[in-house]
């Protein structure tokens, strides 16, 4: 089980590798004109479009057009909803708790993601220094933290936070912070919050340093060589030398983990409902409360449409980084 | 003396990968050691990290559970028919990305891009109301669709690098001995793209295994259709503070992913994955 780059797979080539290493893409050009016609790439490409089309693009505009109207439980039973604008808008933006709950989506965006980062890359620059035996223990421990399904993982940190026989308490206690005893977790918003961002953080950080990892086995050893002859140190190194080397893979995962705080909603959904009070509520999580436990389907349509387009401006920096990546891929 | 002095200097290294190590596994380690352990030492005062006795009375509970059959069944049904379809769909299209020449290649390829870092957040309520309108509430293949549409766009991009890799001289040799293209690509690509199939097929299976939003939200009321997650996350509910039972059913849930990520280890660990599976 070697995870050394010769033997990745091919995918890893087309997401790593800088585009002029590209062998595969260089055929001979008449090749390709002559396997050009016909209707044979529409025909296959058409289930794709077609998927796309009903499962995300139409439940989109459908989503746009419920934020547009007013839409409650009558409405969803008896149907013909009423135009009514940007109203539903309004109400939203105009409410103090939308708003709190709009400052802590960022608060918890950029605890986690910052943690994640700093976490990942100092991992990351462990592996690369570690001899190949400790690489792979790490490595193999990392991808068993990964496997773990959210849903076991959420349950997991329930009992290991747990008031009464959870190891945590217990180690706390241990250690001599007396107040831990019995410390009831859920009950209280920051220590719950907390929890949600150490879950998180668990979670993520091995996608983030293997990640990492792999794109700093593609730095060239000479730079490393040449700026220690220079007399560099290793702050100096890192900052020079490696950082901006891996900067795109970097500025990749930063972004996906920003989108990926979204999906915060199901370990707050399962861990704690958004509660205890609203001290875990992010917009996700909002904006499903007030629609599928108010019944308010129109509110919560807008709130998911304002999540959208904080999620469409940090996908815009993604998909920038990507195309300089692999632009000629496409 | 010098390899001892090289050891004294790489101890801080060894240190700090031995607690990320250890951070890592303890987690998935009290899961599976909690699930083996008898009641009373659970609920002991001062935990134990090597269970002295051992027991499978948890996991039984946890089998005979109400329902754990079918959900099991339900979860197996609906992540195979989505991982098979995906393959299925992503199979033409990645064949015709990577292979053919034609108008609108790019922005297709854009468009899976896209696709792939599809809100699904924020697509509960709009889905939710769409199955409702067309009486899809409470129904599998309603799951089935929606794990094809995520699963799908990572298959697109991972089976295209596959195909792109694999010399299309090899089949053009074939076409000029007389095969038809049809069957160029069934005898000569489809066997060599086959480990590639199976890891993409593996790491859908994992997305689709894993759900829980979707699963929750759009089977309400008819309770024989919900799935692994689901029940999982509703476990403490049925069994109270019954921590070993919940222990062996997270245990018994996570078992296929951690051995398939195993498995596939070494994709993993080469970015394999980048951008479409976690967790």
């Amino acid at each position: 089980m070697s995870v050394t780059r010769e033997h990745s797979a091919a995918p890893a080539r087309v997401r790593l590798r800088r585009p002029t290493t590209r062998p595969v893409r260089q055929e001979p050009g008449g090749v390709r004109r002559r396997r050009g016609a016909g209707a044979w790439p529409y025909l296959l490409a058409a289930p794709t479009v077609l998927g796309m089309l009903y499962l995300l693009v139409y439940p989109l505009a459908r989503a746009v057009l419920i934020s547009l109207q007013d839409f409650q439980l009558r409405q969803l039973i008896r149907g013909n909803a009423e135009f009514v604008g940007l109203r539903n808008y309004e109400t939203l933006l105009t409410d103090e708790r939308f708003w709190q709950v709009v400052r802590r989506t960022f608060l918890f965006m950029a605890v986690n993601v910052v943690l994640i980062m700093l976490l990942a890359t100092l991992v990351a620059l462990l592996i690369e220094r570690l001899g190949r035996r400790w690489r792979l223990a790490l490595l193999s421990a990392l991808v068993l933290a990964w496997a773990m399904p959210v849903i076991a993982a959420t349950t997991v940190f329930q009992w290991l936070f747990h008031s009464e026989f959870g190891i945590v308490n217990w180690s706390l206690k241990h250690l001599g912070f007396s107040s831990f005893d019995r410390y009831p977790w859920f009950a209280h918003g920051p220590a719950a919050f907390t929890i949600l961002v150490l879950l998180i953080v668990w979670q993520s950080v091995p996608f983030a340093a293997i990640t990492l990892y792999s794109a700093l086995t593609t730095v060239p050893s000479e730079l490393y060589e040449s700026a220690r002859i220079d007399g560099a140190s290793g702050g100096r190194i890192f900052r020079s030398v490696t950082f901006p080397m891996i900067r795109p893979i970097f500025m990749l995962v930063f972004s996906l983990e920003v989108i990926w705080t979204f999906k915060a909603f199901v370990q707050i959904w399962v861990m704690t409902n958004g509660g205890p009070g609203d001290a875990t509520t992010i917009l996700p999580v909002y904006a499903v409360q007030t629609a599928l436990s108010s019944q308010r389907y129109d509110l919560g349509s807008a709130a998911s449409m304002v999540s959208v387009l904080l999620m469409a401006a940090v996908l815009v920096l993604y998909f920038r980084q990507m195309f300089r990546q692999e632009g000629e891929a496409l | 003396m010098s390899t001892a002095r090289l050891r004294l200097r790489r101890a801080p290294l060894h240190a700090a990968a031995v607690v990320t190590i250890v951070l890592c596994l303890f987690p998935v380690y009290w899961m599976i050691t909690t699930a083996f352990k008898p009641n009373r030492d659970i609920q002991s005062a001062s935990p134990q990290f090597l269970p002295h006795t051992w027991t499978l009375e948890h996991f039984r509970t946890a089998v005979d559970a109400d329902g754990f059959a079918l959900f099991w069944r339900n979860s197996i049904l609906v992540t195979l028919s989505a991982v098979l379809l995906a393959l299925i769909v992503a199979l033409g299209a990645s064949f015709a990305v990577a292979r053919m020449r034609w108008r609108g290649r790019r922005q297709f390829m854009l468009l899976v891009f896209v696709a792939q870092m599809a809100p699904w957040e924020a697509l509960i309520i709009p889905v939710y109301i769409i199955s409702r309108d067309t009486g899809m509430l409470d129904r599998l293949p309603t799951l089935t669709l929606v794990y094809f549409m995520m699963t799908l766009p990572f298959t697109i991009v991972v089976l295209r690098g596959f195909i792109a890799a694999i010399p299309q001289e090899l089949e053009e040799a074939a076409q000029v001995d007389g095969c038809t293209r049809m069957r160029a690509f069934r005898h000569i690509t489809f066997p060599l793209l086959a480990p590639g199939l199976m890891a993409t097929s593996l790491f859908g299976y994992v997305t689709a295994w894993n759900e829980f939003a979707y699963a929750n939200f759009l089977i309400i009321k008819h309770q024989d259709s919900r799935t692994l997650p689901v029940w999982l996350s509703s476990f403490q509910n049925v069994f109270g503070t019954d921590w070993g039972a919940t222990m062996a059913a997270s245990t018994l849930f996570a078992l296929p992913a951690l051995v398939v990520f195993l498995l596939l280890q070494r994709h993993v660990t080469s970015g394999f994955a980048a951008g479409a599976v976690k967790g």
